[in-house]
């Protein structure tokens, strides 16, 4: 392989998760986020776990880097729980 | 377990905890090292340089143990316009005599040479432990929570990073705000160690620390790169609040880096292996909370929002060793726990943290001038394009030439004002 430009997905295939089915580390109220005009979770999510879909706010937990970009940029509360994963869970950095 | 007492616990094996645990249990203590990450470092991203010092101050001649990368000699300043780059490279032999000034590091390798480092002194480490919170009794910390286990001490020692859910929980301070953060993105790229001591010109054991702006869509914010043995850190760090602004997806951005023609030509024909995201402290002395300890518990590292980014001089994991041999030294002086908060703020005062600290305390204002990501480089590259094309017509006269590549980029007004921000700022 050579360089390349990369799609978030591509990037996120890189590493090494062990995700923690139905066990999500971060909630999110999507009521909330329907009112929300900011939706800077949209943007800065650096995995982009954050889309739209149909309109709405929809997060996908597996994937997750652990940053804290999402909770610490949520603007109205829809991010109604932030955690780390449980223990053994979630991203292992190998080579970072 | 829960019948143990420890003297200490640390929560977070990171450069900060590490050290605290390792002087600690050097010096005799009952320590215990939690870490959530299956193993040391397994959590953790930097841009990856180490300033040597701070090993030193921990114990003389440690550094030569530790599993550093490349000795920084070349230190490199990027401005980049579209498709064009001016760098700046100041090469200094000097960093790399004697105890070198800097290196290059892999978190993952050196968080878990440190966490056992301070194992083999005699502290325990528990990896794969997240803590869930502490344990109050009588207005004192007395200990933490993790899972059903209860874990107790004499004093814990918050070094859980950026995010430090457990000095929130303590109640010591409110959650870091987003225009007190930078978010960095980085990538891994492997490439074979030759090729990369070639194409940097440095010696196998010597490397090369690169900053560069113009590459943020604006965005306050800048690009590093450094070299590692067989692989280069590669990444952007940016102010969390204009991105959300600006709309374009932090990670789209550092793809249009990594392949800028000056950028692709440098890691051409390597191979990204991790992609990694952390957030950074970026406002330095102003961003660190007012209170960093209370009884039964101090915070040390990136918890307690310890940073300096001149833009040349990026720290964090030096700083976060200095907090935590201040912390080990506060807790190895104190009489008794009621004693030690206020001994560690002295402690970091006397190892000059705080004062080195304050000697940057505005220069994140400079990063408030908008023009500086966009316009600065741009006009950088124009006037070098003016000064270096020769196509066989005459020229326009020198200062015209470059008043015009001014103007294009800059009103005169905004080029004073933004000169008497700076100036003030420093």
């Amino acid at each position: 392989m050579s360089i390349k430009r990369l799609s978030p997905e591509e990037s996120l295939a890189l590493n090494k998760f062990t995700v923690d089915e139905g066990n999500p580390h971060i909630v999110v109220d999507k009521e909330i986020c329907a009112h929300c005009t900011d939706r800077a979770c949209l943007v800065v999510c650096p995995a982009r776990l954050y889309r739209l879909k149909d309109g709405q706010v929809s997060f996908e937990f597996a994937g997750c880097l652990e940053c804290g970009t999402c909770r610490v940029m949520c603007s109205e509360g829809g991010i109604t729980s932030w955690n780390y994963p449980r223990a053994t869970f979630g991203v292992t950095y190998r080579a970072s | 377990m829960a019948d143990d007492k420890f003297d200490a616990i640390v929560v977070g094996a990171g450069p900060a905890g590490s050290a605290c645990a390792y002087v600690l249990a050097r010096e005799g203590k009952n320590v215990l090292l939690v870490e959530r990450g299956d193993i040391a470092g397994a959590k953790n991203v930097s841009g990856g340089r180490l300033y040597t010092y701070a090993l030193e101050m921990i114990e003389p001649g440690m550094y030569l143990r530790a599993p550093l990368q490349r000795k920084i000699v070349r230190e490199q300043i990027m401005l980049l316009g579209e498709r064009t780059a001016t760098t700046i490279d100041y090469f200094d032999p000097a960093f790399a005599e004697k105890v070198p000034q800097s290196y290059s590091v892999v978190r993952a390798k050196l968080d878990e040479w440190f966490a056992g480092e301070a194992e083999a002194k005699g502290a325990t480490l528990a990896s794969g432990v997240k803590v869930d919170g502490v344990i109050e009794e009588g207005g004192k910390i007395v200990g933490i929570r993790a899972g059903e286990e209860e874990m107790r001490c004499e004093i814990v020692v918050a070094a859980d990073g950026i995010n430090s859910l457990i000095a929130q929980k303590a109640g010591l301070f409110a959650d870091v705000e987003g225009h007190a953060v930078g978010i960095g993105v980085k990538e891994t790229i492997e490439l074979p160690d030759s090729e990369i001591s070639t194409r940097f010109a440095v010696k196998d054991d010597e490397g090369a620390a690169r900053v560069a702006i113009g590459c943020t869509d604006g965005i306050s914010g800048g690009a590093f790169l450094y070299t590692n043995k067989g692989s280069i850190s590669l990444g952007i760090v940016f102010n969390p609040a204009q991105a959300a602004k600006q709309g374009r997806h932090v990670q789209d951005i550092l793809q249009d880096f990594k392949t800028h023609p000056a950028i692709l030509a440098l890691i051409e024909g390597g191979t990204t292996v991790e992609y990694g995201a952390h957030l950074v402290p970026e406002i330095g002395y102003r961003g660190i909370p007012e209170k960093l300890h209370r009884e039964g518990m101090v915070v040390i590292g990136d918890a307690a929002r310890f940073g300096i980014n001149t833009g040349l001089i990026i720290r964090g994991m030096d700083l976060a060793m200095v907090s935590g041999l201040a912390a080990a030294q506060a807790i190895l002086a104190a009489e008794d726990t009621s004693r030690v908060g206020l001994l560690y703020m002295k402690k970091l005062e006397e190892l000059f943290l705080l004062g080195e600290e304050r000697a940057y305390q505005n220069f994140h204002k400079v990063f408030e001038i908008p023009r500086v990501f966009r316009e600065v480089p741009k006009l950088a590259n124009e006037a070098m394009q003016f000064l270096f094309r020769v196509d066989g017509k005459i020229p326009t006269p020198m200062v015209h030439g470059l008043m015009d590549v001014a103007h294009r980029n800059m009103s005169f007004g905004q080029m004073l004002a933004d000169g008497w921000k700076v100036y003030r700022s420093l």
